[in-house]
């Protein structure tokens, strides 16, 4: 920590602030956010600590950075803080962080936002200290008050006691003194030996409200006098409006304007009834000839035929050509992966309310440092009369980071089209949001492997044919020669010692947005890689769980234990097969989380019904093991719904085939499988778990299919691969 | 005007007939628990109870609501709905939240018709429910956890 003369604890009707300077005094509650969505501290400020507020009332509450969509932040975020704090969980509380990238920067982006599995990881020293520096002031301030020496205070359970002197104080009674004392420079931190809250199961902070209706969404905000607003988009990818009638529109009841914005034509009425029935009955004429028009079916053809030809190398290592060349056998497969939406249950929606050039936002904002100044520029007012409510989301799976801040931009237009001072809700219907783009890419793997005589591995070559992510934004100038590696992530890096081996991409355009995925690149690298390897050790005549560690490095110890703890834990004995049920297993890492998988599948009228899942997952220090547990059992569910049902289909012309939940099925209860998670105790620091569990089901589950059938599915979802 | 009985609460909405239910109860009443995640009977975010049955508000005109009883999320209180949101708190069920309140009255109604549910009871009742976290095997558990607080 440096700078900490700028720093300082405020006294304030909310008792024990550690915070920079803040312009203005502490208030409770939901005006938190407000109150700290002012503008950064100037340039050279260090505020890493501006997260704990402790009340007269002894709660203790954390502004948590990054927001929360079922991953569990504010219940971690929360966790470190109180471990460190020694405080008792029934005080702690937790609220959203306003927008302000100085103070609330994600550590790994050097910009406020959440992804990439990283809230845990870049959080967990930083909210520790933070934690560590308000219990110091604590002690500091009952040492004062007691006259007594601070290193004959204890602190348990959110009570200060000083033994000899038989005294104690909760924290709610020396907020005020506290915030007088100095900020300690590098406060001192438990070792791990010593930690009580992290590692348990404490009661996540937002199960209550969500269990009772209580919690309040994006869509729960009502303004006085609000409109609502849908919006008509183009039925195609780089389609534009060429013509439209508002007029029977604004015969409906309750339509209020129809107005065009950049996205396409706003329909605003009183109600959200009247906006929808209004929209229905618009007359849009689109113009089309700078649309994607392609089908699915040729863009896959096209992808197909790129990764034939020449492309960029990812990743090389030996002489694969020449080892293919010498190979006894040769394998080669094609993957194709389809376009997916996110389809998070609750659609993208947002509020503004617009107040004489100030404009408030209350949005699911996952990335509210590039959304700020979306709205800012947008609407032609300051960045620090932009204020923005970062709202509890139903499901992201990366939807709502967006690199173009599309969403806020049409807020923003939908605001600036009214032109006058008001507040406007902003809608997707579940149509909207799977016509709407941001797929998860298509994808083709082109696969060859070669085995000698003696059935080992020698060479190994996958070409991608993909979007890029990054390309286009203000992700790209993180590509480097051209390369972005969330286009294949995962079919880099690989733990197999492969010797032979070669990855490289052939970079596919199209007017279809494309975005992260829950697990990204892992979500199609994960199955290629994954099961192309089972089919070489089949045809090498080795089993998938001795072939793998056998073809596991040196150095990848990590891999080698879940591997050999799930194959212990589901009793794996070598038998692909045991009666009707088939069984498959899987190993990948993503974002440093290592996770494997069996799944045990058997062939339901001609598809598989997976039974069970047995899932070993090794993410570091396991801060809340009931929060690893649910996100490896939710990762597993919502990869079996990609991997059993789901696509986005362009049909001919580029109309989008899928409208809703009818046909882009979800996973129903009926067909969970009973998932059980084991953590391996580890120390290293902790990473994350909201994408990992996802990328190893699919391949589980095809590896056991093909145990199971026999049939290799090398098109996804299996409702349309297992026809092929 | 429709009158009908919301959560014990006479209520009187002036609204167009083929209005649903869901967005009466969001846009007109502020009982935001009841959510949206399709609008076509799909999901069962917006499930409310109608008459003592379940019910997606979301194609429920609100001229088929005139002279009922609805209950929503915040309107649930017997033992039934009590055991299920212990259950659910107790299993730290819910991730995102959004398909929860449609979840707690589902569950709610199920227990309410069959006390000691099987799992193939519990297929049959809550498979209308999409939960996009996957939440199901909490579910599951919460439910049979429910049961039996009921029965001890
Ligand atoms: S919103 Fe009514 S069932 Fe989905
Ligand atoms: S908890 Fe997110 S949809 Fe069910």
């Amino acid at each position: 920590m440096t700078e900490h003369t700028r720093r300082q604890f405020l006294s304030a009707s909310a008792g024990l602030v550690v915070a920079v300077t803040l312009p203005l005094p502490g208030r409770a509650q939901s005006g938190a956010a407000a109150i700290l969505g002012q503008d950064a501290p100037t340039q050279g400020d260090f505020a890493p600590n501006a997260f704990i507020r402790v009340a007269p009332d002894d709660t203790v509450t954390v502004l948590i950075k990054h927001i929360e969509f079922g991953q569990g932040p504010y219940t971690g975020l929360s966790t470190l803080v109180a471990e460190e704090m020694d405080a008792d969980w029934s005080q702690m509380r937790a609220e959203a962080a306003p927008a302000n990238a100085e103070l609330y920067a994600n550590l790994f982006f050097g910009m406020q936002g959440t992804g990439g599995s990283t809230a845990m990881a870049n959080s967990y020293m930083q909210m520790r200290k933070a934690g560590a520096a308000a219990r110091a002031m604590l002690v500091a301030a009952a040492a004062e008050e007691w006259g007594v020496p601070a290193g004959e205070i204890e602190v348990a359970q959110g009570v200060v006691r000083h033994g000899a002197s038989d005294r104690s104080a909760r924290f709610g009674e020396l907020a005020e003194r506290a915030a007088g004392m100095t900020v300690p420079e590098d406060p001192p931190l438990k070792d791990p030996g010593q930690f009580k809250l992290i590692g348990t199961e404490v009661q996540k902070l937002d199960t209550k409200p969500k269990s009772t209706g209580q919690a309040t969404f994006t869509l729960d905000v009502y303004r006085e006098g609000m409109e609502t607003v849908v919006v008509r988009h183009p039925p195609f990818f780089g389609g534009r409006v060429a013509n439209f009638d508002p007029a029977p529109a604004m015969a409906v009841p309750g339509v209020v304007a129809v107005r065009e914005i950049p996205s396409g034509i706003a329909v605003y009425a009183t109600s959200t009834a009247a906006a929808l029935k209004g929209r229905e009955a618009l007359d849009v004429e689109w113009d089309d000839t700078e649309a994607e028009t392609r089908s699915s079916e040729e863009m896959l053809q096209a992808f197909s035929e790129a990764a034939a030809a020449e492309t960029l190398v990812a990743e090389e290592a030996g002489d694969v050509d020449g080892a293919l060349e010498g190979a006894e056998q040769v394998i080669e497969t094609e993957f194709r992966f389809p376009y997916l939406a996110h389809a998070p249950l609750e659609t993208l929606d947002a509020v503004i309310e617009m107040r004489d050039g100030v404009a408030e936002l209350w949005m699911g904002s996952q990335f509210p440092s590039l959304d700020k100044p979306t709205l800012a520029q947008t609407l032609g007012v300051d960045p620090s009369n932009v204020i923005i409510n970062v709202m509890f989301a139903g499901g992201s799976f990366g939807r709502r980071a967006q690199p173009d801040a599309h969403l806020a931009a049409e807020i923003a237009a939908i605001a600036k089209a009214a032109g006058r001072n008001g507040s406007w809700k902003l809608l997707w219907t579940r149509e909207d949001d799977l016509h709407g783009g941001y797929y998860r890419p298509m994808t083709v793997h082109r696969m060859r492997g070669g085995i000698d005589a003696e059935g080992n591995i020698v060479g190994w070559t996958d070409v991608l044919a993909n979007q890029s992510i990054m390309a286009g934004g203000p992700m790209e100038a993180m590509m480097d020669k051209g390369l972005d590696p969330t286009a294949y992530e995962g079919a880099t890096k690989m733990p197999y010692d492969l010797v032979n081996f070669r990855t490289s991409w052939a970079r596919m355009e199209s007017p279809v947005p494309v975005l992260w995925w829950r697990s990204v690149g892992h979500t199609h690298t994960g199955y290629a890689t994954e099961v192309f390897l089972d089919m070489l050790l089949e045809a090498a005549g080795k089993d998938p769980v001795q072939g793998r560690l056998d073809l596991l490095r040196a150095d990848a110890g990590r891999d080698r234990a879940v591997l050999e703890r799930v194959a212990a834990m589901a009793g794996w004995d070598g038998q692909r097969v045991k009666g009707d049920r088939g069984y498959g297993i899987a190993l990948h890492e993503s974002f440093n989380t290592y996770v494997a998988q069996i799944a045990e599948v058997s062939n339901d009228n001609g598809m598989p019904r997976v039974h069970r899942v047995w899932c070993a997952v090794d993410c570091g220090v396991a801060v809340n093991p009931g929060v690893i547990r649910a996100q490896m059992e939710g990762g597993i569910g919502y990869g079996l719904t990609a991997l059993l049902y789901s696509q986005i289909t362009l049909l001919p012309g580029g109309r989008i085939a899928e409208n809703n939940f009818d046909d882009y099925r979800m996973l129903r209860i009926n067909e969970m499988p009973a998932v059980e998670v084991e953590i391996l105790d580890t120390d290293h620091d902790p990473s994350g778990v909201g994408e990992p569990g996802t990328p190893p089901i699919g391949p589980a589950v095809g590896n056991a299919w093909r145990a199971l059938t026999g049939q290799t599915v090398t098109r996804l979802p299996f409702t349309v691969g297992v026809q092929s | 005007m429709y009158n009908l009985t919301v959560n014990n609460r006479e209520v009187s909405v002036d609204v167009p007939g083929d209005t649903p239910l869901l967005w009466v109860l969001r846009d007109e009443l502020r009982l935001t628990g009841t959510k949206f995640g399709c609008g076509v009977a799909q999901c069962g975010a917006c499930t409310v109870m109608m008459d003592g049955m379940t019910r997606r508000s979301c194609v429920t005109p609100i001229e088929m609501a005139d002279g009922a009883f609805v209950e929503t999320i915040e309107g649930l209180d017997t033992p039934e709905s009590q055991a299920v949101q212990a259950a659910w708190v107790a299993n730290d069920v819910p991730q995102c939240g959004w398909c929860q309140s449609g979840q707690v009255v589902s569950a709610t109604a199920l227990l309410t018709e069959i006390p000691q549910p099987t799992d193939d009871d519990i297929d049959n009742a809550m498979a209308g429910n999409i939960c996009r976290c996957a939440t199901y095997q909490r579910i599951r558990k919460a439910i049979h956890d429910a049961a039996s607080t009921l029965e001890g």
